[in-house]
Formats: structure tokens, C-alpha cells, sequence
């Protein structure tokens, strides 16, 4: 392999990390991607499986385990398959490679004469008595990754790009399955009286008051301004802990105003201000053209408020958690609570979809701090549903302004994108950015504005740049240096927004220039993988006999191509706007290289296209005084079954092609195809997110 | 108080006020009911109370005395998993899964009293449970195939 090892292999280079031959003629696969939903760890069972020669129903999964399991970082950014995908293949491979080289000179014959049936070697076809489990001596596999080994022919594969179904499912239909649901000896259930903000200091505390609307037995456990009730009943604690802020009393509580909910708030706020691209000409070539779009604060609201369970017996904390990084938040806890790492140990279990950074890792330090304080037993920190929409990181409003300079014919020769924005990513490192650790004694100065690295795609800037063909482009972000509320990663980061300003933008210009949308994009458009999905879609969804619009239907097209540099999406939109309004179609074309499981793949892409519809026609975080007042599902309402348009989702098939993660990259196409066929329903732009009844009203008025 | 679950004669001694989810979950060891608002807007919780979809996470168990839940778990297990739940399985009808279990006990309820229901029949049934990854085209599918309506 001539390419360098991906960053998964490098920090885990012991084989015997990732694959363990057990006595019962089972493979024991071990990762440090998590299951967030997204059926990742079937498709890395399917690409060990492959490589091995093992059929699949042998191999288990360990996923997410700082005691068992490699180090991987955080489940995130579409990065799953791309690098723990590619290292696990490599790794197979070279365990394969390695046992059939040993038996080779142990028989006197060549590797290649030797083939691989569920785990059993053969030569010439016929058994040599030897398999995986004969070779499964620690001194085997105890050694260091050389990633010189060379995988399969993606024409070889049996396993690779079969809808294999997914295994986590039955539990999920069946009964017990989440974080939610597990049962520890010693286990007592606990709540948190959280803490209004930060820098809030509790005054007072009637506990008498909380007791007497609590109607049973609890302990109240305090650190700082950490205040947890806990006992054996979870029906009386969850009781305290909805009576108790109204007999909270506290001071220096952050104050925060409606309008600072609006992604305009940013625009006066003190930034980071950082710079990408072409330097700017000197002088303008011709007409100007600029619009402005914005998306305000959204949240994940994974549909089960977070859960946290942790231990500390004899030294050592125990933490269960639906984290997207296992090692990250076991450094951070250890921090935090002042212990070493190798007295912290954290297991991932299941919870329900994230969507990225939510409040999975504060609740586990929630446990974890209330764990110390009562050793020996199990604490399970179940969150309320107002405390996961209160307290969560949200995702930041977000703005985003384009500038083209136009020549003649009205195409783009100077492309300005500038963005404003609080941090996309704060994710938990090294004790930063957790919720409960604002309360404690030991509470961090507020973190500094940071964003993912370009090389990373960015952050504010993701898919900030076009891929169109135009002469000089160029990034303004704008990093505001604090936010009213926390803010964290949410699915697809900036693309959203950015694509969302883009792709409408184009259009507006294709109008300007009097050429049709789709070919207006083409003429400007050489990435051939790019163009196939265009008129791909453009072809499904009877682009040509759209008509021109304005009479309350329309449809819509937009494209973008993930991080630009992940799988590439086109979405086509079909909806009508009565006041509301209401999506009818959605074609979705997508290629993401060679597709570890299509039937996953599938349901990654239209799980997209309907959280981003959701999002673009639906979605407001508002603040109160007191903080996040979009505390219920009535308050932050979501995409329902009756909304839910028809999809017709078709994936390029690419197979020769690296893999490229795809959980996210319908996200921008999806929201910018709306903003783009409400302009053609009613002949007027709505810019601002979301597109509901009052803003679409707010725009038709000028 | 005595009640029937999932088609067994249980007495419970809790007090009446405590939430019939609490009861489940805890008392009962039935997890596949699930806390997701306790507020009656999600649905995750939802059982079937003498036949008829109700949420748990806000009703008091006090009210059911006498009365017979069914709940995830009398719908089929995983080594035999009922029609439903055989169904969504063969859809793939789920991602994170959380919504699920409430989701195939409302639709429990819609084919016991319409075993053929139309495509919008299924939609009013399912309308008031939420599904956060947009996995509803597949459980609608999913809820078809249950139906017969496909193969």
C-alpha cells in the first residue's frame, strides 16, 4: 500500500486490538465506532467478514470500550466507514495474509495455493486441518500492524455491498435495547437540578419543599453548584427534580433575549475573523450581485432524553454512555473528577440517534460526579425531556452571505462566500465544553472559540466553497467568540447553511442570466461525477416539464458534494405552498464510491433528507429570559408521518471507487432544494430558515 | 392493585399516582416501553390498554387497576417475533430504534380493527408518534407488509 495507514490503524497498531480468534470458533471484532443508528457497525462486520473468509453469524462486535476496544476517536463527520471501514480491512487482510503465509511454509507451498472457507484453510480445495482458531496463540497476533497487505478485488466481493440486515434491530423491536434500559446491581436512579447557565450560583435550596412534592424517600447529593437527587424509587426523584428549580434560588444567572435567538445577532458580535481562498482582485470585472441567508439555532432532539450510568468501586470508575467518543470522554471525566485515565473506564451503549455532540456526554458526567460521591453503587442519570432541550449543545445560527461578480453572460468570475457563526464543534476534550463542570468547585474559564480544521472540512466554512468552475473564490468566517448558549456539532456542521445559501444563490443567478437552473449549473459544472447525479435526477423528476411555476407548486434542485471531498448527492423537491408548506416528492441521487451495504446506505440518504426537511421547513431554537424556551415537542415541533413526502432514492454504483461516508450528505442538497422550489411555487425567496407560514408571509409582504 | 400485562394476572403495590411507564419499566422489567417527553407528545411510551393505544409515561397506574396493557413485549420476542415486528425487520424499518416498540404497538392496534388499512389510514395511525432519523417511509411500508398489502 503505497497510500499512508488511516489515522485508526497509526494510534492502534497491535492486531490483536482489533481481532481475536475465541475457542468457540467465534471472531471477536473490536472497534471504536459506535452504533449511533446509522447501521455502521453491521457494514464493519460485512468488510471483516469479507476480508476473513468468515462467515458473518461468527464474528461478534465490540464497539466503543476504553478497556477493550482501539481508540477511534469520535463517530462523526461521515468518517466511519472512510477510516474505521478502510483500517479494519486493512487489518483483516493482514491477518489473513500473515496466518496463510505461516501455514504455507508449514505445508511447503505457496500462499496462493491455499484458500479460505468460514475460517478453514484449504489447499487445492481439500481441508488441511488447520484454520484461524489453529493460529489463535497470542504470539500470533500480538504484533504491530504493518498495513502492507492487499485487500480483495471489490470484484471478488460476496459479502461487501450486500444489504445485509441489521443485527442491533430485533432488540429494538422486541423490548430492552438502549443505554435506557440497563439494570446494574446497586443501582440507584438519579436527577439534576441544573444549574441556569453559566457562572449561575445556587443562593438557596428549600429542600423541605422539594421533599414534600417529592412523596418518598432520596438523598440529595451537592458539589458546588452541582445539586443531584438520588434514590431507589425513580418515580420520587424524577418528582424532586421537576418541583425543585421552582425552590432553587440562584444568583449571577446568564440573561438572555429573544432576539438573540435570530442568526442577525451574530452579525454584531465580536469574531475570530479568519480568511480562505483567492485574495481579493483589485478591481471589480462587472455587475455585483450579493444575498444573505441564515439558518437559526437548531437541536439534535434525539427523541430519548440522555442517560448516564456510572460506578466507582474499589478506585475505579465505571461509566456506560451513548457518547460518540469513548476515549474522549473517559479523558475528560478523569479531569474532571481528578483520576488517572487508567482508573476510568468507559462502554458505549445504545441510544437513541444524535445526530452529534447532544447531551449523551454530560450525562454520563453527571453519574460519574454523583458515582464518587457515593461509592459502591450504580447511578443512572436519566435527563428530562425539558433538561436534554434546555441544556443540550445546540447547533449555532449561522449566516451566510454570498458576493459574485458576473461577467457578460451573467456567470460567476469572483465568488465571495462570508460567514457568521458561533463554533460548530465543542465536543468534550480534556474536561472541556461538560455541562455539569460549570457547577463544580473546579468549574474551566469558558472555552475559546474553536472550529474544525479545513483539512477536517471546516466547521462554519463546510462546503463554504463551491466546486463550481469560477476563476477566484474565497471563505470570510466570521468565529464569533461566544455564543448565548452552548453549541456543538449537529449533523453536517456548516454544510447545511452553506449549501442552503449556494445552491439557492445559483439559481437566483441562473434567473438573472434567463438560463435554466439545471443547465445554468452544468455549463458552469466539470466534476464528472457531479454532472451524472444532475441530470440523473434532473431526468427522474421531469426537470424539463416543470413548467414556469408561481402558481403554489413547485419544484426544486440543488447538489453538493460532502466536506467537498465525501459522497456527492443531487436532490430534486416536489411540494406546494398553501400558507404551509407541504412536501409531495423528493428524488435523491447519490454516489459514495463502493457501497459497503446499499439497503444502510439507503436508509442513511432518505433518514437525511427528512431530518434536513425538518429542519429547513420546521425548526427554531427560541431563548427566553431564563434560557432555551423550546422545551417540548409542542414548543420544537419536527417533521411527522402525515409530512413525509414520497422518496426515490437511487446510488450510482461506483464500486472501483473508495468509499465515502454518506450519513450526511444529503443534508444541504435536501434544504436548498426546498428554498429553490418555494421560489418556483411562489415566485418569491425565502432566505431565512425556517420556511414556515410567518417567514414565507414576512417575505411575499417585501 | 391487580391488573393484566401482556395476558398475565399481576399485582402491583405501587401508589396509584405513579406513572403506569414507571410500572413497566421498573416494577414490571418491561424496558421496550420508553420514557421519551412524559408529556404525551412523543410517543414512545404507547401501550395498549384494553386494546386501545395509550400513552404510559403520563397515565396513572391507578387507572388501569382491573384493566389488561399490552405492551412491546406481547407483541413477540426475539426468537419468535410477531407479524409486526417480523415486518419491520424484513423493511429494515429503523434506524436508532428508539421509536419503534411505540410505533408497532399503535400499529398493533390500527390492523386489529382494520386489517387492510389504506396507506393514509396507516399515516393517522402512526401521526402522533415521532421518528427523529426519517425512517417513516420504511415503517409505513413496514406497517403495509404487516397488512399483506406487500410481499
Amino acid at each position: 500500500m503505497s497510500e499512508t495507514l488511516p489515522l485508526s490503524i497509526l494510534n492502534n497498531r497491535r492486531l490483536d486490538k482489533w481481532l481475536g480468534f475465541r475457542p468457540d470458533r467465534t471472531v471477536r471484532l473490536a472497534v471504536g465506532k459506535v452504533e449511533i443508528g446509522q447501521g455502521v457497525l453491521t457494514a464493519l462486520l460485512q468488510i471483516a467478514a469479507e476480508e476473513l473468509d468468515v462467515d458473518l453469524g461468527r464474528i461478534d462486535i465490540l464497539a466503543g470500550d476504553t478497556a477493550d476496544a482501539p481508540d477511534e476517536g469520535s463517530t462523526s463527520s461521515s468518517q466511519s466507514i472512510e477510516v474505521s471501514g478502510r483500517s479494519v480491512r486493512l487489518v483483516s487482510a493482514e491477518l489473513r495474509g500473515r496466518v496463510l503465509a505461516r501455514l504455507a511454509q508449514r505445508l511447503n507451498c505457496a500462499p496462493g495455493d491455499l484458500t479460505v472457507d468460514d475460517g478453514l484453510f484449504l489447499q487445492g480445495g481439500e481441508p488441511t486441518g488447520f484454520d484461524y482458531w489453529s493460529f489463535a496463540g497470542p504470539e500470533d497476533f500480538a504484533a504491530d500492524i504493518e498495513g502492507t497487505a492487499v485487500p480483495k478485488a471489490p470484484s471478488a466481493y460476496k459479502v461487501v455491498g450486500q444489504p445485509v440486515p441489521r443485527r442491533d434491530l430485533i432488540a429494538k423491536v422486541t423490548g430492552a435495547a438502549f443505554i435506557h434500559d440497563m439494570v446494574r446491581p446497586d443501582m440507584l436512579h438519579a436527577r439534576v437540578l441544573r444549574q441556569p447557565g453559566y457562572g449561575a450560583k445556587l443562593v438557596s435550596l428549600d429542600e423541605a419543599a422539594v421533599r414534600r412534592a417529592a412523596k418518598g424517600a432520596f438523598d440529595v447529593v451537592r458539589v458546588g453548584a452541582f445539586v443531584a437527587f438520588v434514590g431507589a424509587d425513580e418515580t420520587v426523584v424524577q418528582r424532586a427534580a421537576v418541583a425543585a428549580p421552582a425552590h432553587a434560588v440562584w444568583s449571577d444567572a446568564k440573561v438572555l433575549a429573544p432576539a438573540m435567538a435570530e442568526a442577525s445577532w451574530f452579525l454584531g458580535q465580536p469574531a475570530d475573523d479568519r480568511f480562505f481562498g483567492d485574495a481579493v482582485a483589485a478591481t471589480e470585472a462587472g455587475t455585483v450581485v450579493s444575498q444573505t441567508y441564515s439558518r437559526p439555532f437548531v437541536a439534535h432532539a434525539a427523541l430519548a432524553p440522555s442517560c448516564g450510568l456510572a460506578e466507582f468501586r474499589d478506585g475505579h470508575l465505571s461509566v456506560w454512555s451513548h457518547t460518540q467518543g469513548v476515549y474522549p470522554l473517559r479523558n475528560s471525566l478523569a479531569d474532571i473528577l481528578g483520576l488517572r485515565r487508567d482508573q476510568v473506564t468507559v462502554r458505549h451503549a445504545h441510544g437513541a440517534g444524535c445526530y452529534g455532540h447532544n447531551g449523551a456526554d454530560d450525562a454520563a458526567l453527571d453519574a460519574a460526579v454523583i458515582a464518587v460521591q457515593v461509592p459502591g453503587k450504580c447511578i443512572r442519570v436519566q435527563w428530562r425531556r425539558e433538561e436534554e432541550f434546555g441544556f443540550e449543545p445546540v447547533s449555532t445560527a449561522h449566516t451566510t452571505r454570498v458576493r459574485a461578480e458576473l461577467d457578460a453572460a451573467g456567470r460567476p468570475v469572483d465568488w465571495t462566500v462570508e460567514v457568521w457563526a458561533g463554533s460548530h464543534v465543542q465536543r468534550p476534550v480534556f474536561g472541556g465544553n461538560m455541562l455539569a463542570h460549570e457547577a463544580l468547585p473546579n468549574a474551566p474559564a469558558p472555552s475559546k472559540a474553536n472550529d474544525p480544521g479545513e483539512a477536517n472540512g471546516g466547521g462554519g466554512t463546510r462546503n463554504g466553497f463551491p466546486l463550481y468552475d469560477f476563476p477566484a473564490k474565497r471563505v470570510i468566517h466570521h468565529l464569533a467568540l461566544a455564543t448565548p448558549v452552548r453549541t456543538s456539532s449537529l449533523r453536517g456542521l456548516g454544510a447545511l447553511p452553506n449549501v442552503y445559501a449556494l445552491e439557492c444563490f445559483m439559481d437566483e443567478l441562473a434567473e438573472r442570466a434567463g438560463i435554466d437552473p439545471v443547465e445554468y449549473r452544468l455549463s458552469l459544472l466539470s466534476d464528472p461525477r457531479a454532472r451524472v447525479l444532475l441530470t440523473n435526477v434532473a431526468e427522474r423528476c421531469g426537470w424539463a416539464e416543470r413548467g414556469p411555476g408561481g402558481n403554489g407548486r413547485g419544484m426544486g434542485i440543488a447538489w453538493s458534494r460532502y466536506k467537498n471531498k465525501a459522497a456527492y448527492a443531487c436532490v430534486a423537491v416536489e411540494l406546494e405552498v398553501d400558507r404551509d408548506v407541504t412536501l409531495r416528492r423528493v428524488w435523491c441521487a447519490a454516489d459514495a464510491g463502493l457501497v459497503i451495504n446499499p439497503d444502510g446506505a439507503r436508509n442513511q440518504l432518505e433518514g437525511g433528507i427528512v431530518h434536513a426537511a425538518s429542519m429547513t421547513l420546521k425548526e427554531q431554537v427560541t431563548f427566553g429570559a431564563e434560557g432555551i424556551s423550546s422545551l417540548d415537542w409542542a414548543s420544537y415541533p419536527i417533521m411527522t408521518f402525515s409530512e413525509v413526502p414520497q422518496i426515490d432514492t437511487v446510488i450510482i454504483d461506483n464500486p472501483d471507487m473508495p468509499t465515502l461516508g454518506m450519513g450526511e450528505c444529503t443534508f444541504g442538497p435536501t434544504a436548498a432544494a426546498i428554498g429553490n422550489a418555494v421560489y418556483h411555487a411562489l415566485g418569491v425567496r425565502v432566505r431565512d430558515m425556517p420556511l414556515t407560514r410567518d417567514r414565507i408571509a414576512a417575505a411575499m409582504a417585501g | 392493585m391487580e391488573m393484566t400485562v401482556n395476558g398475565v394476572a399481576v399485582t402491583v403495590a405501587a401508589d396509584p399516582a405513579t406513572p403506569l411507564l414507571d410500572v413497566l419499566r421498573n416494577a414490571l422489567d418491561l424496558k421496550g416501553s420508553r420514557y421519551g417527553c412524559g408529556l404525551e407528545q412523543c410517543g414512545t411510551c404507547m401501550v395498549l390498554i384494553d386494546g386501545e393505544p395509550a400513552y404510559s409515561c403520563a397515565r396513572d397506574v391507578g387507572s388501569v387497576a382491573g384493566r389488561a396493557v399490552t405492551t412491546i413485549e406481547g407483541l413477540g420476542t426475539a426468537a419468535a417475533p410477531g407479524a409486526l415486528q417480523a415486518a419491520f425487520l424484513a423493511e429494515q424499518a429503523g434506524q436508532c430504534g428508539y421509536c419503534l416498540s411505540g410505533i408497532i404497538v399503535s400499529a398493533s392496534a390500527l390492523l386489529a380493527r382494520n386489517p387492510h388499512p389504506s396507506r393514509a389510514e396507516i399515516v393517522a395511525a402512526l401521526d402522533k408518534h415521532l421518528c427523529r432519523c426519517g425512517t417513516h417511509t420504511r415503517i409505513i411500508a413496514a406497517v403495509e407488509r404487516a397488512a399483506g398489502a406487500r410481499p
